[in-house]
């Protein structure tokens, strides 16, 4: 009885202790929590900061701009926006996205195809010269694109396709994106060829085993593939300009510096708000496809 | 018809290694072959070229009288279950099921009928419209099992399939292949089948014939209890049976009254039927093999027993596995588990081997010299 009495009394200070234990760790805990998170919000809002002042700056006045460096308006007014958008061109900002979307959809399209196609044959084909084409492909990664501007534009010059958007198309549609084919033939790489052999015992021809199989497995990919094609271009600001000639072409990215070259005074309210509507599009494709694009990133193993 | 012949079949990749040697081979239709070996035997790689899945670098296959070598998988009239089931993960069973019947063109009621039919057979049924991740390793195995069965092929073709399951499931989906195998034949349907494992009790369960390959060579096509009982060669005794055989090197003498084998110390004299079936010309150096369950324990004064010092034992419910020195020479010996104890006491057991069921093998050349 008394033996009893004692084991449970030393049961007791046992768990006591492990329960100051517990408490104190809890604790330390939490301040580290505090202090981490403290620590990374504050790097956070000072690399976003730019993009808050951009927001911020567009509803301001044009005064108001350089004589405050907070963020937040003191009296907000939309006429930046709605300037911004009439442009000093005959035509609104609108016609800017639409050729803007004009460059982007076909190329999105184009180069999704041709580079699943190149990285669907150089990562499960074998033929002559294999190693030394892909190893060229992978040189082109390396070579400064400022290398290719002058014979790629007297090239296209001499083919009278300037002013035109053939330049920016075209290339896309023979996979000239070697990155892009580079990351589908490492992520074919990480699948395992065994379906694809399943398919073809299934009577199926290459370009069945592409389409029916290959591009769906592929699919966070080439979702990866269309987003990362997408924001470039979106980007893009120096194949326009080298190639596109009339205003009623340009794309939002040349339109943007349009509105510096012609105002003599710079009305910045005017540039900042369309700078902000041109960010619109990529944040909104990104968020939309963000699910399948980090699906993308992780998903490299397939059950086997 | 789909018999299934292989004549002189190469293959040599590109760096000029050569991984099978000129393989011969001929399923009867109707017939389950299994074959087996060590991995990196081409076991694999030759039931890819009859798939035609890997080039054909010389000789032929012909599938059902027709020489196949540069057909398309699709149209050699094989089917195939691979090791990882290989389904289509973005399709949900019925379409894994139904893949090559779309792609060549079946109308949709007879696509449907037959999805039915070979989802009766195999019971899976319910998991029609599940996608392949759904499913356990079982499920999966047996779509696999019935993507190949509604193509209605020539040949089936299997590559380890039931190497992705554990023990249980295993053992059960042995049997339902071999059920299924049965029915096909017995409704007269093409039921050839070629059967690609390392697993011997796999091959032993399953195979009508048993072909042990060995480095890109055939080593011996038989049937199990001719591959069991009459070993051409060394690899073959060793590969096939479990425990593994003894093989231990030894003289051969011959004597007024027979042959007898003589390693250490130990004479073990050869019984009648095996002193006929010894080769006039077998050579004095020697293995001798000695399957572990053809030992007993020998009567108390029996002038032919073998002292044995009992080493470790592994006791396995049903059997003893006794690890055992005989003149010097180790070899395993099964017992029944009454002698667990006995065996077990590290001291010395006097055996008895089966003096008819020992093996002679050349030992320069590996072949079986008392099997004539």
């Amino acid at each position: 009885m008394s033996q009893t009495m004692l084991d449970d009394s030393a049961a007791f200070d046992a768990d006591a202790e492990a329960a100051r234990h517990l408490a104190l760790q809890e604790r330390r805990g939490r301040i580290s929590m505090i202090l981490r998170y403290a620590v990374l919000t504050a790097v956070g809002v000072l690399m976003l900061y730019p993009l808050i002042w951009l927001i911020g700056a567009s509803f301001k006045n044009n005064a108001e701009i350089f004589a405050s460096p907070g963020f937040i308006p003191k009296d907000p007014t939309l006429s930046g926006y709605v300037k911004g958008w009439e442009t000093s061109t005959p035509y609104t900002f609108g016609r800017f996205f639409w050729n803007t979307f004009l460059i982007i959809a076909p190329k999105v399209i184009f180069t999704v195809i041709s580079c699943a196609a190149v990285a669907y044959g150089f990562a499960r084909f074998q033929f002559p010269g294999k190693r030394i084409l892909f190893a060229s492909l992978i040189a082109t990664l390396l070579l400064p694109n400022v290398v290719t501007r002058i014979p790629q534009y007297l090239l296209f010059s001499e083919m009278g396709w300037l002013d035109s958007y053939l330049p920016l198309w075209v290339p896309s549609a023979f996979a000239g994106d070697a990155f892009f084919v580079f990351m589908l033939v490492q992520f074919l790489r990480s699948i395992p060829p065994d379906m694809e052999e399943a398919a073809r015992v299934d009577g199926a021809k290459s370009w069945q085993v592409l389409i029916f199989i290959v591009a769906p497995m592929l699919t966070p990919a080439l979702i990866s593939v269309a987003l990362f094609q997408f924001m470039w271009t979106m980007n893009d600001f120096l194949g326009p300009l080298i190639y596109l000639s009339s205003v009623e072409k340009f794309p939002v990215s040349l339109a943007l510096k349009l509105s510096i070259d012609t105002s003599e005074a710079f009305d910045w309210n005017r540039i900042l708000a369309m700078s902000v509507l041109a960010l619109a599009p990529s944040l909104v494709v990104f968020f939309m496809a963000q699910k399948y694009f980090i699906e993308g990133i992780s998903a490299g193993g397939v059950k086997g | 018809m789909a018999q299934l012949s292989i004549r002189n079949l190469e293959k040599i990749y590109g760096g000029g290694f050569k991984a099978v040697h000129g393989v011969d081979l001929e399923v009867a239709d109707g017939e389950f072959m299994v074959l087996v070996g060590p991995s990196g035997c081409a076991k694999s790689t030759t039931l890819r070229m009859i798939a035609g899945l890997e080039t054909i670098s010389g000789g032929h296959i012909s599938i059902g009288g027709k020489v196949v070598n540069n057909l398309a998988p699709g149209d050699r009239g094989i089917a195939m279950v691979f090791q990882n089931y290989a389904l289509y993960p973005h399709m949900k069973v019925r379409k894994n099921l139904s893949f090559g019947l779309r792609l060549a063109g079946e109308k949709k009621a007879e696509i449907e009928r037959r999805v039915a039919e070979v989802a009766e057979v195999l019971e899976i049924g319910p998991l029609l419209d599940r996608l392949p991740k759904q499913l356990s390793g079982g499920q999966a195995q047996r779509v696999a099992l019935g993507r190949a069965l509604i193509k209605k092929p020539e040949v089936f073709l299997f590559d380890e399939p039931l190497s992705n399951l554990d023990a249980k499931l295993r053992a059960s989906m042995r049997v339902r292949i071999t059920e299924l195998h049965r029915r096909l034949k017995a409704q007269g349907r093409s039921s050839t089948v070629v059967y690609v494992t390392h697993d011997q009790v796999e091959a032993m369960t399953m195979g009508d014939r048993i072909c042990v390959m060995k480095e890109g060579r055939i080593m011996q096509v038989a049937d199990p209890a001719t591959l069991y009982e009459r070993p051409e060669n060394l690899f073959v005794a060793g590969f096939i049976g479990m425990p593994e055989m003894n093989l231990v090197e030894a003289e051969l003498e011959r004597g007024p009254e027979g042959h007898a084998l003589r390693f250490g110390d130990q004479v073990l004299r050869l019984g009648p039927e095996q002193n006929a079936r010894i080769a006039a010309d077998a050579p004095k150096a020697v293995t001798l093999g000695l399957r572990p369950q053809h030992f007993r324990l020998a009567e108390p004064n029996d002038p032919e027993a073998l002292a044995a010092q009992v080493g470790k034992v592994d006791f396995l419910g049903h059997e003893v596995d006794a690890h055992v020195t005989i003149g010097g020479a180790k070899f395993t010996v099964v017992l029944p588990v009454e002698l667990f104890r006995e065996a077990a006491q590290g001291g010395t057991i006097r055996l008895r081997a089966d003096e008819n069921r020992v093996h002679i093998f050349d030992r320069a050349s590996g072949a079986n010299v008392s099997l004539a």
